[in-house]
């Protein structure tokens, strides 16, 4: 199994978020999470990432042979997850060159593979930037300072094809995109997907899932799966909204 | 090897040798403590005119009915001024390591973190004859190339001897003797230092470091440097270098003053890294520098830019004084501040002629248990119209048990004035750590990054080889910090 999550629950200054929560990814596989607010979908991303402010209660993640609570932040990223957050933050006066050269060789030192020189990462992240549609202008700037909704998301979507993950995570990437930058965006997933890799798809809106077809789909109410299928069930949230699954 | 550097080699190596294996060694250090025999023996020692003489008693009679200034947000025990050796000529010689097995491993640590290649190790350690042969000619080949252009770089010593009119009538001219007690102490009791002159229209071809000089010459705790910038000219100067450099004494109090004439600039470059004393506060050398620099002319320029991340105390101004019309003062400044380290650092820009503007950036970033000031003036004279000042002080503060302050002083007497003043306080963010870690970059990492594009602003002002290895410094200053 690539990614088993096992009777998870979670909680955050005394509040439960997730309870027993179950789900399994396999290689190769797209999975859409939909929930209302509050459910308890980007907390299932952050605990995946895992940022400390949660208090793990119960259960067990692995993730490519590794027991997941093992590993920092850091060592998960390196180990081939990405999450592209729904806000991505400001790092003033720091490029966004020297931040991904750095990063991509942590994960190429972690995983023993030669570390790639300043000359063939610049050549590699303007040729990914180019093809998700980026001006080179963009990448003279500081990381996410300054950018709108819309170039922040297209910024994580660059960012996720250079350490080109084994499971992307994408935590409301939709949220506060327009049309055309949905489209960019969506389109970048797309190129990326291979049978080796796996993508968990957050997003409270089915629009989303017009552009990329996940194999399941599985509603989150309340911090659990209460019903997993296939994409008509985006469709009957489309509908109905998520009031059948409370 | 030209027959300069011969010949330099080989009154290097006779001065060595003499001073290497003369017997009563201890006759070439004063008895401790500060009064008019001690400052008699320096400027002996130094072969001293008589007006250099009668100059450092004076600043001493001032010095003695002076008490340090308060001002500054600091507290350390009192100075025993009677403690202190105001002299040593062959300094270290006897107990000068003989190899690199013998110096504090830490500092060689510190030294191959920075990536400086053994040989230059040996040389800031104070090591071996011929490392040092190499740095003496390397300093004396672009001696002669100086000179071509009428350029003047030696020590304040050789200064005093061989351009006493340059020195009478600019030394102390920016910061008299009387200025405070760090300053009278200097000018009674400096040993050592800097002495530059540009003549009129030349422009610097490279730039001055004190690096080469220092290992040359070993400077001593008092230094004095005087860098004169005649009209149209230009020049660069670099001090210090981004090793540590240890002292037997813990107090230093240098006094640098810089002249502007019409049309020139002066850029002078700091990156200090005075040992800042043990994880629990213990030691450290005391930095007490006084810096201000003159725009005498109309459009000069002086720009100051430092990088403090040493010494367990550190009390310093770089200072302009905008006299010339249209003259421009700059201040950039980061101040790293780790441990039980204080810092009490900024700038005083004083806009006296026409058009005058000053900017002030200042970066100071606190972490462990320290405390990081930064204090500035900005004051506008009456004759001063349409003068600007910009501002921009952020404070970043990395754990809780750290201080940082703000005192800005604004003084105005010229109601066209403009002042712009900008300020921030923030603590390292939880959420950009956060990201950076998601990518995979460790908490060290991430930190020395966010700190490094906090201060990008002062450092981009740093003469490029510099800018890297202070860039370096910042990582490691930052180091045993976070976990």
């Amino acid at each position: 199994m690539f990614l088993e999550i096992k009777d998870l629950s979670v909680k955050i200054e005394n509040k439960n978020i997730l309870k027993s929560l179950n789900l399994n990814i396999n290689k190769g596989e797209v999975h859409a999470i939909m929930g209302p607010n509050g459910s308890g979908k980007s907390t299932l991303a952050n605990v995946l990432a895992g940022k400390e402010d949660y208090e793990i209660l119960n259960g067990r993640i692995n993730f490519k042979d590794n027991d997941l609570f093992d590993l920092n932040i850091e060592e998960r990223a390196q180990e081939g997850m990405f999450l592209a957050f729904q806000y991505p933050v400001e790092i003033p006066g720091v490029n966004i060159t020297p931040f991904l050269h750095s990063a991509i060789n942590s994960k190429r030192k972690r995983m023993n593979e030669e570390e790639i020189d300043n000359l063939s990462f610049a050549k590699l992240l303007k040729s990914k930037a180019s093809d998700l549609g980026i001006n080179i202008d963009m990448l003279k700037r500081s990381v996410n300072t300054g950018f709108s909704g819309g170039e922040k998301k297209r910024y994580e979507i660059l960012q996720m094809s250079i350490l080109n993950p084994d499971l992307a995570i994408l935590d409301e990437t939709d949220s506060g995109l327009d049309i055309d930058a949905l489209k960019i965006v969506t389109d970048g997933v797309n190129k990326l997907k291979t049978k080796d890799n796996s993508f968990l798809i957050i997003t409270h809106y089915q629009k989303l899932l017009d552009y990329i077809k996940p194999d399941y789909v599985h509603v989150m109410v309340n911090g659990s799966i209460v019903k997993s299928g296939g994409s008509e069930i985006a469709a009957e949230i489309e509908k109905d909204g998520f009031q059948k699954f409370q | 090897m030209n027959s300069e550097t011969l010949n330099t080699l080989n009154s290097y190596s006779k001065n060595k040798y003499k001073y290497g294996f003369v017997t009563e060694i201890d006759d070439e250090k004063p008895k401790k403590g500060l009064n008019e025999d001690t400052i008699k023996f320096i400027s002996l020692k130094k072969k001293e005119p008589e007006w250099m003489l009668a100059w450092r008693l004076k600043a001493y009679s001032k010095w003695k009915k002076m008490k340090e200034p308060k001002w500054a947000n600091l507290s350390f025990p009192e100075i025993d001024y009677q403690d202190i050796y105001y002299y040593s000529a062959p300094k270290g010689f006897e107990k000068k390591p003989k190899d690199l097995s013998e110096v504090d491993p830490k500092l060689i640590e510190t030294y191959n973190k920075l990536g400086i290649p053994l040989e230059e190790q040996k040389v800031l350690s104070g090591v071996a004859v011929d490392v040092v042969f190499d740095s003496v000619s390397v300093a004396t080949t672009y001696k002669g190339e100086l000179e071509k252009l009428g350029i003047i770089f030696c020590s304040i010593g050789e200064a005093i001897q061989k351009h006493p009119n340059l020195i009478k009538k600019y030394l102390g001219s920016v910061i008299p003797p009387g200025d405070h007690s760090f300053s009278a102490l200097n000018s009674a009791v400096f040993t050592d230092g800097s002495f530059v002159y540009i003549p009129e229209g030349v422009k610097c071809p490279m730039e001055l470091s004190t690096y080469f000089r220092i290992n040359a010459e070993n400077t001593g705790q008092f230094e004095r440097t005087l860098i004169i910038a005649d009209k149209g000219s230009y020049v660069s100067y670099l001090e210090g270098c981004t090793a540590p450099k240890r002292d037997d004494n813990q107090l230093h109090a240098a006094n640098v003053e810089l002249i502007a004439l019409e049309d020139a600039e002066i850029k002078y470059s700091t990156v200090q890294n005075w040992y800042p004393g043990d994880e629990d506060g213990k030691g450290g050398i005391y930095n007490f520098v006084t810096k201000r620099g003159l725009c005498a002319g109309k459009n000069s320029k002086i720009s100051w830019t430092q990088v403090e991340t040493g010494s367990a105390i550190t009390w310093k101004y770089p200072s302009c004084i905008l006299k010339g019309d249209n003259s421009i003062g700059e201040f950039y400044s980061v101040a790293i501040t780790n441990n039980f380290q204080q810092a009490d650092t900024g700038t005083k820009m004083t806009h006296i002629g026409k058009n005058t503007k000053s900017k002030i950036i200042s970066k100071g970033i606190s972490l462990g248990k320290s405390q990081n000031t930064y204090r500035g003036e900005v004051s506008f004279l009456r004759k001063a119209d349409k003068a600007r000042n910009y501002t921009q002080c952020d404070s970043l503060l990395v754990g809780n048990q750290c201080g940082a302050h703000t005192v800005p002083y604004i003084d105005s007497k010229n109601n066209t004035a403009v002042i712009e003043h900008e300020a921030s306080t923030s603590k390292i963010n939880e959420d950009q750590l956060y990201y950076c870690r998601q990518r995979g970059l460790s908490h060290e990492e991430a930190v020395s990054l966010i700190v490094n594009g906090f201060c990008k602003q002062v450092l981009q002002e740093l003469p490029m080889e510099f800018a890297v290895e202070a860039q370096k410094l910042v990582s490691i200053s930052l180091e045993g910090s976070v976990g």
